[in-house]
């Protein structure tokens, strides 16, 4: 693997490779000694162009537990800010000597055209890009949902027959996108309910079925509910008329976390807006995937970096 | 002044001839003309064209010198077969006033490579607020006859309204951007299955066919002309047949892009896909090289627009919108209509040169290869083949979403009022032509 730019190129193998890959890592977050020497002496850059804690700290995690040094490359207050291009930026850490660049950039494409400009010879991986993709969100969902079903033995599983529902802001999210394509390709049953103006135009030609009604999606007992974030800016912009509206209709409130099945995973990509996509009670509940996700982060971020940078020989694990 | 023979060109309706040029004009047609002390173009093989007229060009100056000038611009024209161009209004500042106008042109007639002819603003500062001076503009020396806000669009209903009927006062015509901008807010590409997939904000097909609609309607509410630009869906050419059909006076453009690009390029987020309107459905392709085949377009237009390199360079929403045609277009009109079978020559002729004349008024066009006539020709080698490269390139900007791809047709000489503006397949030097056009104005008194 060169570059992780979107799961819609991943056939199901290599998918379940950095999946079991993960597994392998996540055996390494058990240990006193949090660390494998794998990538000792290679240069791990987090170029964010965009602001996002949660996903460059699981990133940096990563690279960290894999020996590698990690530079940070914020936008804010740095030379981006002040106008510098991204083939700039990119060149300055081509000369710095970067084997990997995880990037995350508000414009949807930015990652690719990285990857293709020839500015800088480094693996790319796409931390989120604009409304596009975010590949290793999909993932660790993927993992997460693989793990919850199959425990111990969920090396070389795919996620077959699996159905799950997401729910929210279909039509500006890359988290959307990445799942969509990657939970298709292991055999899962994707369902997409949001309201008709948050749904993309032309989304009947996905490999997902649609709907506008939430609550007939959870008397269908699906076995993932996947909430999305939804920015209150929408609404200024005639998405929606008002957040109460959209939580009485797309919220996962109590009364519709009662009527899902008790093993039903309720999993949300953060951070969360408690009481308005996602009540507390189901935030909280055991059916949450929330807090293993975070874990699960750090254990795929460390996959693909790893078959990134170490190649495929597996001898350091 | 030394007689240039052409010999044995292929005109547009086929037949083979001879052509004399001497002082700028035609001066006889016919078989084995003499060729005693002339000089000799052997054009055999050759197709002869009118001199191409493009009513949608960017020129860049004054203001954007960086990404074109009038002579750049002239030159990248004269190096795709085109003897006129009508230069864009959004120059900085914008062609308003009867000063920038008059500036425009001036520069255009001091280095003669094609004609230019200004387009003049239809809203000050093309703000879509309050009419520009259009009756200066109309009266000054540059004699402008198409207003734009292109880049914009006339989008207010009563503005549009009275600049339909403003212009007809002075015989002008409104060339329209038509773009809803409400609907295209942030847009970057044609909205649809690949731009949901791409994560990239649409510009959906009814911002445009909306707005042509109106502004049908209101043309045959005030009984003016219509011009326009750029149409780009297969919903676009229904309304304006439709339009025609009424007795609606609009014509319409469509670009080379536009014919021959699809969509699926953007999967690339290579920018220099990047333009508005953006490249549409391969259904929509084929509707317009329909439209453009039984005359519910009139006319190929290619809305040249350079940019600096770092202006492509970037992330896709971050890139300028626009592609460079000039030196493209006429083979690209080959490999879309001409190789398709949809088109003959004599077609290419009327989309690419009588008819666009006739849309901005400008004279000389009306009767090419007859004697008497202004000599605007270029001779095409339509068997060429090239991998098209920068090399091809004689603009300023190098943004042309045709490179590395085998175009067909090459330009082997163009002439404009008689002077070769290109020859062998190469520009003349600046100061020659300016010395022949010099030479052939003082031989007129």
């Amino acid at each position: 693997m060169k570059h992780l730019l979107s799961t819609a190129t991943l056939d199901r193998a290599t998918a379940i490779r950095i999946l079991d890959v993960a597994e392998d890592m996540a055996q390494v977050a058990t240990r006193d000694v949090k660390k494998l020497p794998t990538l000792r002496g290679k240069t791990v850059v987090n170029l964010f162009f965009e602001d996002s804690t949660r996903t460059r700290i699981s990133f940096e995690a990563a690279a960290k537990r894999l020996s590698a040094d990690v530079i940070t490359f914020s936008a804010k207050g740095s030379s981006v800010s002040k106008g510098e291009s991204l083939k700039d930026t990119a060149q300055t850490l081509a000369a710095m000597g970067a084997d990997a660049v995880v990037i995350r950039h508000s414009s949807s494409g930015a990652p690719q055209v990285l990857a293709q400009s020839g500015w800088i010879d480094a693996g790319v991986v796409n931390a989120g890009d604009g409304t596009h993709e975010h590949p290793t969100q999909a993932l660790l969902d993927a993992f997460t949902m693989r793990k919850r079903l199959h425990g111990l033995g969920s090396r070389g599983k795919d996620l077959d027959g699996v159905r799950v529902t997401i729910v929210g802001d279909i039509l500006h999210s890359r988290v959307v996108r990445s799942n969509v394509w990657l939970l298709t390709t292991l055999g899962a049953r994707v369902s997409l309910i949001a309201p008709a103006t948050l749904l993309p135009v032309h989304v009947a030609e996905w490999p997902v079925t649609t709907g506008f009604d939430f609550d007939k999606a959870v008397d269908a007992s699906p076995d993932v509910v996947m909430m999305l974030r939804i920015q209150s800016e929408r609404m200024h912009a005639a998405f929606f008329p008002s957040a109460r509206e959209y939580a009485r209709e797309w919220g996962l409130d109590d009364e519709r976390l009662e009527r899902l099945p008790a093993n039903t995973m309720v999993m949300h990509p953060g951070p969360m807006n408690r009481g308005l996509e996602i009540s507390a009670a189901a935030a909280d509940s055991a059916r949450s995937t929330v807090l293993e996700q975070v874990a699960n982060g750090v254990s795929v971020r460390m996959a693909v970096l790893y078959l990134l940078l170490a190649g495929t020989t597996e001898a350091d694990l | 002044m030394t007689t240039t023979i052409i010999s044995g060109a292929t005109l547009p309706g086929g037949s083979r001839t001879d052509l004399a040029i001497d002082g700028g004009v035609i001066t006889a047609v016919g078989a084995s003309l003499s060729t005693a002390g002339a000089r000799v173009v052997d054009a055999h093989g050759l197709q002869a064209l009118p001199g191409l007229v493009d009513l949608h060009t960017h020129l860049r100056e004054p203001g954007f010198e960086q990404s074109e000038t009038v002579l750049t611009g002239s030159r990248a024209a004269a190096f795709g077969g085109f003897t006129a161009v009508f230069a864009m209004a959004n120059t900085q500042p914008v062609q308003d006033t009867a000063g920038v106008v008059e500036q425009v042109q001036a520069l255009g007639e001091q280095h003669g490579y094609v004609t230019v002819r200004p387009i003049g603003a239809v809203t000050a500062g093309l703000a879509g607020e309050r009419l520009s001076e259009i009756g200066a503009m109309a009266k000054s020396r540059a004699k402008v006859r198409v207003f734009s806000d292109d880049g914009k669009c006339v989008h207010d209903a009563l503005l549009m309204r009275r600049a339909l009927e403003y212009v007809t006062t002075f015989g002008g015509v409104v060339a329209q951007h038509a773009q809803e901008p409400r609907l295209t807010e942030g847009a970057q590409m044609n909205e649809g299955t690949l731009s949901g997939e791409l994560g990239l904000a649409g510009w959906p097909a009814v911002a445009e066919e909306s707005i042509i609609a109106r502004d049908v309607l209101l043309a045959q509410h005030v009984g003016a002309r219509l011009h326009i630009c750029h149409v780009s869906t297969a919903g676009s050419v229904d309304v304006v047949r439709w339009a025609k059909a009424r007795g609606i006076k609009v014509t319409a453009e469509v670009t080379p892009h536009h014919l021959l690009l699809t969509e699926q390029l953007v999967s690339s987020y290579d920018a220099r896909f990047k333009v508005n309107p953006p490249l549409r459905r391969d259904e929509d392709v084929h509707a317009l090289r329909a439209g453009l085949a039984d005359g519910t377009i009139d006319i190929v237009a290619t809305d040249h627009a350079p940019h600096p390199v770092e202006s492509k360079e970037c992330a896709w929403d971050e890139a300028s919108f626009g592609m460079v045609g000039l030196e493209s277009a006429l083979s690209v009109v080959q490999a879309a209509v001409v190789d398709t079978g949809l088109l003959d020559w004599s077609d290419v002729a009327r989309v690419l040169s009588a008819t666009p004349a006739r849309i901005g008024r400008l004279d000389g066009y009306d009767s090419p290869f007859s004697v008497g006539s202004p000599a605007h020709l270029t001779l095409v080698d339509p068997t060429a083949s090239r991998t098209f490269s920068t090399t091809h390139l004689r603009g300023k900007g190098v943004n042309s979403p045709y490179l590395d791809r085998v175009l067909p047709g090459r330009v082997v000489h163009t002439i404009h009022g008689g002077v070769a503006t290109v020859a062998d397949g190469e520009l003349a030097a600046a100061d020659v032509v300016r010395d022949h056009r010099e030479a052939i104005r003082n031989a007129r008194g």
